[in-house]
């Protein structure tokens, strides 16, 4: 299997090649938002200077070019995660994703109906959640992290039962790194009740592992492209073709409808029908772009890449007096996300210093209270790391902390 | 990048960041004045930032428009502990109207250092809690 060259891949992305207070830049905070590499700025920049127009609308060469470049988008979206074409609705994110598709199941919920998260879902994939339950009177089950921040899969077996409706959970922690066994987990909870929609929040892993919807066994899946260095604002809904067909669009209005009377509307099938209003053409023109830059340099390699940045990042930060990993110490199923907190230091002065030292990371809760909350902790400090790192970024990471241990005196 | 030697690195670029975290500081957030609960306070709020957990506790005892104590509990960076210990230092004392009168620069004066556009939240913490103590309880 080839090698990932970071060297090479980091020349790629332009913002990457610039000082920050007289260093340069490390950029450590991929959990957040990757950068993006000049094949897909220069897809959004071709587009606009080009073919811009709006889709599915006017006989017009740009608005054909336009529309072929959007339903191009969408096959190769689907492609990459092993779905059907028709089966790929375009959203602004995850969070977009998740609220339409909560919204639209949320019509299938009763009052003593059970959903099923886990205590390390991102905000995106609670609130929305909370929000349903209070109106439909469906109650929510928790599935609990362990000692080494894994989930409890021995739990599974009882917290699965006949009045479970939804199973959904994140496919990578956004503050542990963990992978859970999704495939795993999915098809337990389907040989207890064959009729649990399962849903999986994918932002995390979309970016570090190859995905393959059909592989996992899931119902919906959700990720962003700015993760996974593509642009903000555009994001992917995968649904089960036989799921959206039933499905009732929550956002309606111009582009997904076949027929408007006075009284009435036909909507147009699925994708069409969740995709109401203009869409972002140049967001998934540039998610395109992101995907077959990821292809080519195949997600074999980059699953590879960032095995070898967890061990390595694991074995040095362990090396760190007085540092404490907020995460498995275990780099099998595990992704270069490293969040911890040191010993007499917050957040924010570590992220502080360590941004003195050209070194971006990020602090906080993590849009993971209820975790943090779990955890006993109030936040942590975290590092994530993307293709475009390397070890000596790791490196620089380490010096910069014990450059800030010094400061406070917490270094010994 | 002296990527070779890593800790060499450490001791050479430490001036930057003492500019920003100078002794002063580092000292009021190790060890912070006037860092207790007062049972008999007249005055108390709390304050909180939710994003980053920055937390305080503002006890005062005010006798005759005057700060006869001024105290503290909380736990968070350390430029929103060491500007909260600094201020109550800073009123210890004084009269009501000198603590309302105190401004957003004022507070940075006190702490000494470049305050960064991010941080600016947990400089202040100390002086909007202690005006909201003031002039909500009057
Ligand atoms: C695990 C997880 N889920 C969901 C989200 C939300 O993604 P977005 O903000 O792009 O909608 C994030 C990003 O922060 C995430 O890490």
């Amino acid at each position: 299997m080839n090698k990932l060259n970071s060297q090479k891949i980091k020349s790629d992305f332009p913002i990457l090649n610039q000082k920050i207070n007289r260093h340069d830049l490390v950029y450590l905070d991929n959990g957040a938002t990757t950068q993006k590499p000049n094949a897909v700025i220069n897809a959004i920049s071709n587009y606009y200077s080009h073919d811009n127009s709006n889709t599915h609308r006017s006989v017009h060469e740009l608005a054909s070019r336009a529309t072929i470049q959007y339903e191009h988008a969408r096959t190769i979206t689907a492609k990459f995660i092993g779905a059907k074409t028709e089966e790929i609705i375009f959203t602004s994110g995850t969070t977009d994703s998740l609220n339409k598709l909560v919204n639209s199941l949320k019509h299938q919920l009763k009052k003593g109906d059970e959903i099923v998260l886990t205590e390390m879902e991102h905000h995106s994939n609670i609130v929305p959640w909370q929000q349903v339950a209070k109106e439909t009177g469906a109650v929510i089950k928790w599935i609990p992290i362990t000692d080494d921040f894994r989930l409890d899969l021995t739990t599974i077996s009882k917290l699965i039962t006949t009045k479970t409706k939804i199973l959904s959970l994140t496919h990578v922690s956004n503050v542990l790194g963990t992978i859970n066994p999704v495939k795993e987990i999915i098809k337990e909870a389907k040989s207890i009740n064959q009729n649990v929609i399962a849903i999986v929040d994918a932002a995390q892993s979309v970016p570090h592992i190859s995905v393959n919807v059909t592989d996992l066994g899931c119902d919906f899946l959700a990720f962003s492209a700015h993760k996974a260095v593509g642009p903000m604002g555009v994001g992917v809904l995968f649904g089960k073709s036989q799921l959206l067909v039933n499905l009732e669009p929550n956002h309606t209005g111009g582009g997904m409808v076949l027929e408007v009377t006075k009284d009435n509307t036909t909507f147009n099938q699925a994708p069409y029908k969740f995709e109401a209003g203009t869409p972002n053409v140049a967001g998934a023109v540039g998610l395109a772009a992101a995907l077959t830059y990821l292809s080519k340099l195949t997600m074999n390699a980059i699953e590879q890449q960032m095995h070898d940045l967890t061990v390595y990042g694991l074995e040095q930060l362990n090396t760190v007096h007085g540092l404490n990993i907020i995460g498995s110490k275990d780099a099998k199923n595990r992704a270069p996300v490293f969040s911890f907190t040191i010993k007499g230091m917050h957040p924010h002065d570590i992220g502080e210093i360590l941004n003195s030292h050209g070194v971006a990371i990020r602090g906080g809760h993590h849009c993971a209270m209820p975790l943090f909350k779990r955890l006993k902790l109030n936040g942590a400090s975290r590092a994530s790391a993307y293709i475009y790192n390397s070890k000596e970024d790791i490196d620089q990471l380490i010096v910069a902390i014990k450059a800030a241990q010094k400061i406070f005196g917490v270094d010994k | 990048m002296n990527i070779a030697n890593p800790t060499d690195l450490s001791t050479s670029q430490l001036t930057e960041e003492q500019e920003i975290y100078k002794e002063n500081i580092i000292d009021h957030y190790k060890h912070p004045r006037n860092k207790k609960k007062l049972e008999n306070a007249t005055h108390k709020e709390n304050g909180i930032n939710p994003m980053c957990g920055d937390h305080i506790t503002i006890y005062l005892i005010i006798k005759d428009n005057k700060i006869e104590e001024i105290t503290f509990t909380g736990d968070g960076c350390a430029i929103s502990q060491a500007s909260v210990s600094l201020l109550t230092d800073e009123l210890l004392g004084k009269d009501l109207d000198f603590a309302k009168k105190i401004t957003d620069q004022n507070v940075y004066d006190l702490l000494g250092i470049p305050i960064s556009h991010t941080r600016t939240k947990c400089a202040l913490l100390s002086i909007k809690t202690v005006q909201k103590a003031i002039n909500l309880n009057q």
